[in-house]
């Protein structure tokens, strides 16, 4: 065996140069932006005993942070899945006045600060706001409930849908919807057989981004949660909470479950789109 | 089925993709649509189709109105110039969906689907691909599975948009023999679109040479190549040697010589002299009224062609000029032309 054959099949002749450069300013880069915080969160929680870790992470109200937390932002990245590849529909498909301000529309809770959207929404669905008001007489109560805290979640997700199905919508060929129509389906099974797994991957890219935003969410959400232990107080929250009693320890191993799990449901929707995206292009 | 297209006229806001067209498409014929880009082939196909609707005019699929049917109803099959096949569906699948989309009384059983398809993969040949997806097939391949998949909702039109447009030179003549003999087993009328000469007069039983929305002239391949009705016909079919000449007191003029050929009834005034380069024969310059100097001479494959210049009526004109085996021509030589066989146009 040559010394060349031997060599680990790590690095593919190419004709792109700079692979070994770019490849260690990657590596550098993600070292110490992304790296560097993550294991001194490890660290810190280390020094936790295990018992320590499992009696804080444990404890019912971190337990129902969390599941607050999680559930609500699954729960309004689906809202935003559904509402959101609407919106792309009607943005991509059809021309109407006023189209431009629309999608300029859709970036607004991206710039938003969201402490601002935070307090707009608070006042808009308190029992005496314009849309509170209204829903109050109907027994339901939007501020200072969960269900507060899902739409201050859907708001800052909308854009993380929009913007990633966008232009795989708008790159679709027309001529699959026509192939479709001319081989009998109608409307709806092309929609469904066609369009959708067309865009699947990015609705799912769009459903990942808009979780991952929504689950960190703080600064929208705790002006409309009302922020009652058990109820409506979300695990960021609660981390903010335990640093502010300067107990420190408990802080990073409620925001180590976070990242974990966080990680653990990013890497599966990772998996299911590439899934979704091998069943659709190259095979081998 | 007969297709009959009366007084079609489509516009896309101030283009006339189609300017009153109207065309009679006989049943098991195979007809082919000619002509360059923007001369309104497509158009007039998705009109067919039900993919587009005409502005005014009508359709008619056997002297039923066709235009108050949508697509899904007019049982076309259709094949894309990109093939629009379906990325996320296996070969197999594709080929199906035409039947799997079916509902109520139509549904087919699983096993009658299977059987369906199995079939249509034989007929185009390539029943070894049925588990592909149509990213790892070839050109020629995904163009089968197109057809197949067209041709499993059992259409009694067939409809292909430049289908050999995106292949290479040596597959597109294998499966435009092969589509030949496809559409005379199967009891279909086609309809072709191409801006591709020599495909449609190989392929064609009919030529319809389309130029600027209108039909420029229907006939078999023999007919649009030897007798072509306008000279958009002349340029676009063949090889086409255009001399810039004038009409006088019933008599043909270049550059101010009489040329002693027949002007064909064409009335006094400017007019185009179009023939192939096949059938002018070098001569001597002396003896003949057309003359210029040789530029330059060219040999590709069995042909020789000399650029000969001319002096019109309004200048210099370069021609191209067939070169008879084992005549030697050098640059600079003066060289007579004698047309066999011309076609006069007013200009």
């Amino acid at each position: 065996m040559s010394a060349s054959s031997s060599r680990l099949r790590f690095r593919q002749p190419s004709v792109i140069p700079g692979f070994g450069l770019t490849l260690g300013l990657t590596l550098t880069w993600l070292g110490l932006i992304v790296l560097l915080p993550l294991s001194a969160l490890f660290i810190k929680t280390s020094e936790l005993s295990l018992e320590r870790f499992i009696a804080i992470v444990t404890a019912t109200r971190t337990l129902h942070a969390l599941q607050v937390s999680f559930g609500l932002a699954f729960a309004a990245a689906l809202v935003n899945m559904v509402f959101g590849a609407i919106v792309v529909w009607v943005l991509v498909r059809y021309d109407f006045p006023g189209k431009k301000i629309v999608d300029a529309l859709i970036d607004i809770p991206f710039a938003l600060p969201t402490a601002v959207a935070g307090i707009a929404l608070t006042s808009l669905y308190a029992e005496n706001g314009w849309v509170g008001s209204l829903l109050a007489p109907l027994g339901i109560q939007v501020s200072f409930t969960p269900l507060g805290i899902l739409v201050a979640l859907v708001f800052i997700g909308l854009p993380f849908v929009v913007r990633t199905v966008q232009p795989v919508l708008a790159d679709l060929d027309q001529e699959l919807e026509d192939a479709a129509a001319s081989l009998g389906a109608t409307r709806g099974q092309t929609l469904v057989r066609v369009v959708l797994p067309s865009v699947w991957p990015a609705l799912l890219t769009g459903f990942a981004l808009a979780f991952a935003r929504a689950v960190g969410e703080y600064g929208s959400v705790i002006f409309i949660a009302g922020n009652l232990p058990g109820i409506s107080e979300i695990a960021p929250l609660l981390i903010v909470i335990r640093l502010e009693e300067f107990r420190y320890a408990d802080a990073t191993a409620i925001a180590t479950v976070m990242l974990v799990a966080s990680f653990v449901l990013l890497l599966i929707i990772n998996r299911l789109q590439r899934w979704a995206e091998l069943r659709g292009s190259k095979h081998g | 089925m007969t297709i009959d297209v009366v007084g079609v006229t489509k516009r896309f806001k101030t283009f006339a993709a189609l300017d009153n067209v109207s065309l009679t498409i006989r049943t098991g014929e195979l007809v082919a649509l000619l002509g360059p880009s923007g001369s309104g082939k497509t158009t007039l196909l998705r009109i067919i189709a039900g993919l587009e609707w005409p502005d005014s005019g009508e359709v008619r699929f056997d002297g039923e109105d066709a235009l108050s049917r949508s697509v899904r109803e007019r049982n076309v099959g259709f094949v894309f110039q990109h093939y629009a096949l379906f990325r996320h569906m296996n070969v197999f699948e594709n080929v199906a969906f035409g039947l799997r989309v079916r509902r109520g009384a139509d549904k087919l059983p699983e096993a009658a689907i299977r059987a369906k398809v199995n079939e249509l993969l034989h007929l185009v040949q390539i029943d070894w691909l049925a588990e592909r997806y149509p990213a790892q097939l070839s050109g020629g391949q995904r163009q089968r599975v197109a057809l197949a998949r067209a041709l499993a909702i059992s259409p009694k039109v067939l409809l292909l948009d430049e289908p050999f447009g995106a292949l290479d030179a040596k597959v597109r003549k294998e499966l435009r023999r092969w589509l030949r003999h496809l559409h005379e087993e199967l009891p279909v009328t086609s309809v072709l679109v191409t801006h591709d000469q020599e495909e449609a007069l190989e392929l064609a039983d009919r030529v319809v040479v389309m130029g600027h929305g209108k039909i420029e002239q229907v006939g078999s391949p023999g007919e649009v190549y030897d007798n072509p009705a306008t000279a958009f016909v002349h340029d676009f079919i063949g090889e086409t040697i255009a001399l810039p000449g004038e009409v006088k007191g019933g008599a043909l003029y270049l550059g101010g010589r009489a040329l002693g050929l027949d002007p064909q009834g064409v009335a006094d005034g400017p007019a185009r002299i179009l023939a192939r380069p096949h059938d002018v024969d070098l001569a001597d310059p002396s003896a003949s009224a057309i003359s210029g100097k040789v530029l330059s001479v060219r040999t590709f494959g069995p042909t020789r062609r000399a650029d000969v210049q001319l002096n019109g009526s309004s200048g210099p004109v370069v021609v191209e000029a067939a070169v008879p085996h084992g005549q030697d021509l050098a640059p600079g030589t003066e060289v007579g032309l004698k047309p066999r066989r011309y076609k006069v146009f007013a200009a």
